[in-house]
């Protein structure tokens, strides 16, 4: 594990650490409570993965591959689960794991609903992909929330990147279309685009945003395109809904996870992931410009568990 | 909101409402369902446990087993105990009878505050006071920008005095202001911060001891999940905190937050904040919302709303011809013209008694756009046509179309939207006849205009 890494997974420790009543804790609690493995045990346990999001499906597949394991490994003791139960998550998040496009032009188009986090995401990805040596355009296509540009100018200038906006009401298909053309005549090695938040169930703006997302694919078809979705850690269940809708309108193929330095520990991911088929990109635990980081299955729920 | 949860309940209850007589074990497996549907709403776990205990004791109880109509009993318990567990009737905001009344947002990043506070000085000012709105986020990149805009959005003054400065000193700054001013009510908005950051909680703390304010309103996300209740605990220990302000209420989230704050911090729902729009701040109603959950229907809700939104004597013109059965297509446009005042169509169906959640509406189902061409046919239609509609046929309707640039399709479909909700009123005109002693003066007093 190099530098960045480790100060990064001490962080994102701290940022899950600060409930006291975290996952672990009460599944030690359960663990010594109950010493062998029967039904109270478990049914106990699916109480705690219920209240960490990860929603009943989910809940009920770690609770079967618990029985499974347990039946074939011949395990009676409740100390061996906890493995079992991150071997598990970090099978599920692995699977869908994919590494970035970097032999072309990329675009990332960055979407959600209203308050997650897109635009402070962007201001650190766009600082976080300058800094690794890339030339980075942000387009600002959140043309309806009061302020939005200037919020997201604002941390372009922070990061020390190029931003292509017009003025607030203004088309936001237009902005993309612009900063295309800027990406292309400017050689830009990567074009993040952000949008304005919006409920997934409402359907005009939905229509909108499969218009911006069918723009870059006409008007920018050398380029490789990225659409995140980006998600609220304190999200409960209807995180399935907003992905699957979100996926329907723009094809998204990557998550990502914010606000995760709160108590909530963001457990609605693991059943995006299961659903959709799709893989954590980003997880954000703070608000300072480097308080977001590339995702890693292993490190994430280690920090979840250790 | 609760459409889903609404479904889901609704269909575990349905198993039991047919039945003569109910078995121990037909109940527990309906609370099974009902725990489920519960906790994928993301109602907390611990108020679902307490919940499905009480409700189950209450089923077994001899009310029930005696009853002629257990099942019934049955959803009535449960509509009782969820009412219960948002809490009685409406809550109310205080003022400051002699002097500025100060309002204190706070919440979580992206909770929607500032959006909310915008919301809440539109309020306040169409009800004749005048707000003055305070930026006291000097931490989120262009939040002040924001609020200013918002501010300038409802005619409500913003104090700000930039980002270099401290919230604390803000907010007294802006009582000052006030006072030379003339506000009588100050809205504060802060900075949205994480529960467990103790440093940015003790600044709202230290906000609130210079204000006192009269009310101090947690928005919280409808989306947030088990977290919601350790969220507003947190708030709650910190600032008391006197109600709580529902956001992103639009979307199809289940809103178990809703059910579980009352219960766990004791603290009253006070509005939903439900759309973009500025004036889209609705009060809470724990009694109307428990029967909309149970697909039971809202009329007072649709009633007020129709009320704020119908000129008075369309509407009356418009009951007579209900009663004579002469409702023609003309009516049926300033209808569905007045309809969209009220609000998002779909909203207002759902809260219909015997319609909501059922989705058997699909030939009703107005968008918003579709009025632009349903104007367009109908204007493209002669004065007979209108009045009596069964004449239109085939090549009168090929004429329409073509008259309205628009397709035969949309001009049948049209047609039968309109028979639709002919039958639709002619349901409401029986259920208002049925129910003329009825609390609301019956549905003949309730100028609902299809």
């Amino acid at each position: 594990m190099n530098k960045e890494n480790k100060s990064f997974f001490a962080k994102l420790k701290e940022g899950l650490i600060k409930t006291k009543k975290n996952l672990t804790d009460q599944i030690e609690g359960v663990i010594f409570q109950h010493k062998k493995i029967n039904d109270n045990f478990l049914d106990e346990l699916e109480e705690i993965l219920i209240t960490s999001d990860m929603g009943v499906e989910t809940t009920m597949d770690i609770i079967e591959y618990i029985k499974e394991e347990t039946k074939k490994r011949k395990l009676e003791d409740t100390l061996e689960i906890k493995e079992i139960i991150k071997e598990y998550l970090i099978n599920a998040l692995k699977e869908n794991e994919r590494p970035d496009v970097t032999d072309k032009q990329r675009v990332i188009l960055i979407v959600g609903v209203n308050g997650v986090g897109k635009t402070t995401s962007i201001g650190k990805i766009a600082y976080r992909l300058k800094q690794s040596g890339n030339k980075v355009i942000v387009a600002a296509a959140d043309t309806f929330r009061a302020a939005a540009v200037d919020q997201l100018k604002e941390w372009c200038y922070r990061a020390g990147v190029d931003i292509i906006a017009s003025e607030q009401g203004s088309d936001p298909g237009a902005v993309v279309f612009d900063a295309i053309q800027a990406a292309k005549a400017r050689k830009a090695d990567i074009l993040i685009c952000d949008t304005a938040g919006r409920l997934h169930n409402k359907k005009n703006l939905m229509k909108e945003l499969s218009k911006i997302f069918k723009i870059l694919d006409r008007e920018f078809s050398e380029a490789h395109i990225d659409v995140y979705l980006v998600i609220d850690a304190t999200t409960g269940q209807n995180g399935i809904v907003q992905a699957k809708m979100f996926k329907e309108a723009c094809n998204i193929n990557g998550l990502i996870l914010t606000k995760l330095d709160g108590t909530a520990k963001g457990g609605i991911a693991f059943p995006i992931v299961n659903e959709l088929k799709i893989p954590i990109k980003y997880v954000g635990v703070g608000e300072g410009i480097d308080d977001l980081q590339d995702f890693d299955a292993q490190d994430f729920v280690n920090a979840i568990f250790e | 909101m609760f459409e889903n949860l609404s479904d889901k309940l609704q269909n575990a209850l349905k198993k039991l409402r047919g039945k003569g007589k109910l078995t121990e074990k037909d109940i527990d497996l309906a609370m099974k369902e009902i725990k489920m549907s519960l906790l994928e709403a993301d109602v907390n776990y611990k108020v679902v446990k307490d919940f499905i205990k009480t409700v189950k004791e209450r089923s077994l109880g001899t009310e029930v087993m005696e009853s002629l109509t257990p099942g019934q009993q049955v959803v009535k318990i449960v509509h009782e105990e969820l009412t219960e567990i948002m809490g009685q009737g409406e809550s109310r905001l205080k003022f400051n009878s002699n002097g500025i009344t100060y309002f204190m947002m706070c919440g979580l990043q992206g909770a929607g505050k500032t959006t909310a506070c915008g919301k809440l000085a539109k309020k306040l000012k169409k009800e004749g006071r005048r707000p003055l709105l305070a930026a006291c986020d000097v931490y989120r990149p262009a939040a002040i920008k924001q609020l200013m805009v918002v501010g300038e959005s409802v005619g409500v003054p913003v104090f700000q005095m930039g980002d270099k400065i401290s919230p604390v000193k803000i907010a007294k700054e802006a009582m000052n202001h006030a006072m030379k001013q003339g506000n009588d009510v100050v809205i504060i908005d802060t900075a949205g911060r994480l529960h467990i950051d103790d440093d940015l909680m003790d600044e709202l703390v230290e906000i609130k001891e210079t204000l006192k304010p009269h009310e101090i309103l947690l928005l919280l996300d409808a989306m947030t999940g088990q977290d919601a209740v350790k969220v507003a605990e947190t708030f709650n220990s910190y600032l008391d905190i006197t109600g709580v302000i529902l956001t992103k209420v639009d979307g199809d989230a289940r809103g178990g937050a809703a059910l579980s704050i009352r219960r766990v911090v004791d603290k009253p729902i006070k509005f939903l904040s439900v759309g973009e729009k500025m004036d889209q701040l609705e009060t809470f109603h724990p009694d109307r919302m428990a029967s909309r959950i149970l697909g039971m229907g809202d009329v007072l809700s649709i009633i007020e709303k129709a009320q704020d939104a119908f000129d008075e004597k369309q509407a009356l013109e418009l009951q007579k011809k209900l009663k004579t059965q002469d409702f023609n297509l003309d009516d049926f446009l300033s209808q569905l013209q007045q309809m969209k005042n009220m609000g998002p169509l779909d909203e207002i169906l759902e809260m219909v008694p015997g319609l909501g959640g059922k989705k058997k509406l699909k030939g009703l189902k107005i968008d918003e756009k579709e009025l632009v061409y349903t104007e367009a046919i109908i204007q493209s239609m002669t004065k007979k046509e209108r009045m009596n509609p069964s004449i239109i046929n085939g090549s009168r309707r090929k004429r329409i179309a073509a008259g309205s640039g628009t397709s035969v399709q949309r001009v049948n479909s049209l047609l039968k939207q309109y028979e639709e909700m002919k039958k639709m009123m002619k349901k409401f005109q029986a259920m208002g006849q049925g129910k003329k002693k009825g609390g609301f003066g019956g549905m003949g007093g309730f100028k609902m205009p299809f």
